[in-house]
């Protein structure tokens, strides 16, 4: 299986990667670039395989067979612990806040590290809350108390403490208002600034589309089809054939 | 107005005193129960055997010291080290696994200790002295300084203990991983450190109960026995993995226990605990002490 590479030197490159849960083959070989700063989305129906390929990379899914290599690094099998200092941060699909965590102390978790100064950690937090002015307003209220929406920003935001290069952002427009997704897609553009890339897996095919520069489309496990998003938004036959939308 | 003069009103105050000492002990000692149970649901059989580890180092400590105090930092110490070898050779390769397995290889190691402790100790009770003698008049009664002092000083080492996990960085790393193990590492928490932090804290509460309450009972190898049933069912009233439901549910117990001698025996007093576990189970199985889950 040839890598579906597209990238000269990417910040993240899965090679041929495949996983079993339980008895069930999950990933038959799925490979992807994803490049420094760049934004990738990952579409595909429910239940082929876009989350796994997520868990994968952030070390909570080992493959049986295949690698992952970041900024030139083997990381295959290294616990998620590190990969997350090593700056892979992962907003999980059902967003897994610590429900009896301040808002604040949810942050933190992301924020306590060696090697960040007091000082930094100042900046960083008044930078967060500066993009999630509803965060700040709720920092001391309990995670398990905030709305979906305001609990997806709090998984991101979480995830943004980390320093990250890329961030691995698992179906976050799921289930919310449509006010909610458009704050996310600013979101999304803002890390897109911060030149912090992010791999985005989503249902939302237009939201991706518009969001992402390129696009894979993944089917029964394994990656059908790869295109720039500008492509595929002018011509959607690929997504129709792979998705049945 | 006859039957309040019928009521011994100074022996209630001693045995309310009575009750808030030893609730307080037991409460250091469920405390590290109660706090390995909620971060890595194990069910520790060994804690009680901490609890004796801990007093036969304070006992070779103050033979070569000659000073309790130094004895109780390193009894601490001690039982944190013991606490953190069990847990890397023993608990780590059994996570995940059955929760019947850490069941049994804590049995398993409490026997090892027990055995170790009478190969190497002998079946007869040593003694630690009471650091400081004196006492105070509770009516027609001494009540030793001593007791009080033990009080106190679980109060302040659960107290502190409280602090650090409200506060510290260490205290929102145990909280995150004990609310969701997987992305607590997700996040960059060591979480394999943190368990095992967890479990040496958890040895060193044990550690340090055994020694301030070795000079009330003497220390043998079997001691540990007697504290680690209670304080399993103070964990179970209180709400299993609570810290403060723990404290609460020792006090409650232990004040119960130190009324029910004024008109039993203290062996049958001791009848109440189970009664009020038995209760719990029935008509409070999530404890006594915690919010109704919703």
């Amino acid at each position: 299986m040839i890598p579906n590479g597209g990238v000269a030197d990417p910040l993240l490159r899965v090679e041929d990667i495949h996983t079993h849960y339980g008895k069930s083959h999950i990933l038959h070989g799925v490979s992807l670039d994803v490049g420094r700063g760049e934004v990738v989305g990952l579409l595909g129906r429910n239940g082929v395989g876009k989350s796994t390929t997520l868990k994968a990379i952030a070390g909570i899914v080992h493959p049986s067979a295949g690698r992952v290599v970041y900024e030139g690094r083997q990381i295959t099998n290294m616990p998620p612990h590190r990969l997350a200092r090593l700056g892979i941060g992962y907003v999980p699909e059902d967003r897994r806040i610590f429900p009896v965590l301040t808002v604040t102390e949810n942050l933190r978790t992301g924020l306590d590290r060696h090697g960040v100064t007091a000082a930094r950690k100042r900046e960083l937090l008044d930078k967060i809350y500066s993009y999630f002015p509803v965060l700040a307003e709720r920092r001391n209220q309990f995670g398990g108390t905030l709305s979906g929406g305001e609990q997806q920003m709090l998984a991101i935001a979480r995830a943004m403490m980390l320093e990250p290069k890329i961030i691995l952002l698992d179906e976050p427009t799921e289930g919310l208002m449509p006010r909610m997704v458009s704050q996310i897609r600013e979101i999304i553009d803002v890390l897109h600034r911060d030149r912090v890339a992010v791999l985005l897996v989503e249902q939302n095919v237009p939201l991706t589309l518009d969001a992402g520069q390129r696009i894979y489309i993944i089917e029964k496990g394994v990656v059908r089809h790869h295109a720039p998003a500008a492509e595929l938004r002018a011509d959607d036959a690929p997504i129709h054939r792979y998705m049945g939308v | 107005m006859q039957w309040l003069h019928a009521i011994p009103w100074d022996l209630l105050l001693i045995q309310t005193i009575n009750g808030i000492v030893a609730g307080m002990i037991l409460a250091l000692v469920a405390s590290g129960l109660t706090l390995i149970f909620g971060i890595m649901d194990v069910v520790n059989f060994a804690h009680g055997e901490f609890l004796m580890l801990g007093a036969y180092i304070a006992v070779l400590t103050i033979v070569a010291t000659h000073s309790f105090w130094l004895a109780l930092i390193v009894a601490s110490l001690g039982t944190a080290l013991i606490g953190a070898l069990v847990y890397v050779t023993t608990l780590r390769p059994l996570l995940g696994r059955d929760p019947l397995t850490t069941i049994l290889a804590t049995f398993g190691v409490s026997l090892v200790l027990q055995n170790y402790a009478l190969w190497q100790f002998g079946p007869v009770a040593r003694k630690i002295p009471e650091p400081f003698a004196g006492s105070i008049t509770l009516f027609h009664l001494d009540y030793s300084w001593y007791r009080l002092t033990i009080a106190g000083l679980s109060a302040a080492i659960i107290g502190g203990f409280w602090l650090f996990l409200k506060f510290g960085t260490w205290g929102i790393w145990i909280r995150a991983t004990t609310q969701d193990r997987i992305m607590a590492q997700a996040m960059g928490i060591p979480v394999p450190w943190v368990l095992a932090g967890v479990f040496a804290i958890g040895s060193a509460m044990a550690g340090a109960s055994g020694v301030l309450f070795g000079p009330l009972v003497g220390v043998d190898h079997a001691m540990g026995f007697d504290w680690i049933l209670r304080a399993f069912i103070v964990v179970v009233v209180g709400g299993m993995g609570s810290l403060g439901g723990s404290v609460l549910a020792a006090i409650f117990i232990s004040l119960l226990e130190a009324y029910a001698t004024l008109w039993v025996s203290p062996a049958q007093a001791g009848i109440v605990s189970f009664v009020v576990l038995i209760l719990t189970l029935l008509f409070r199985p999530t404890g006594l002490f915690v919010a109704t889950p919703k």
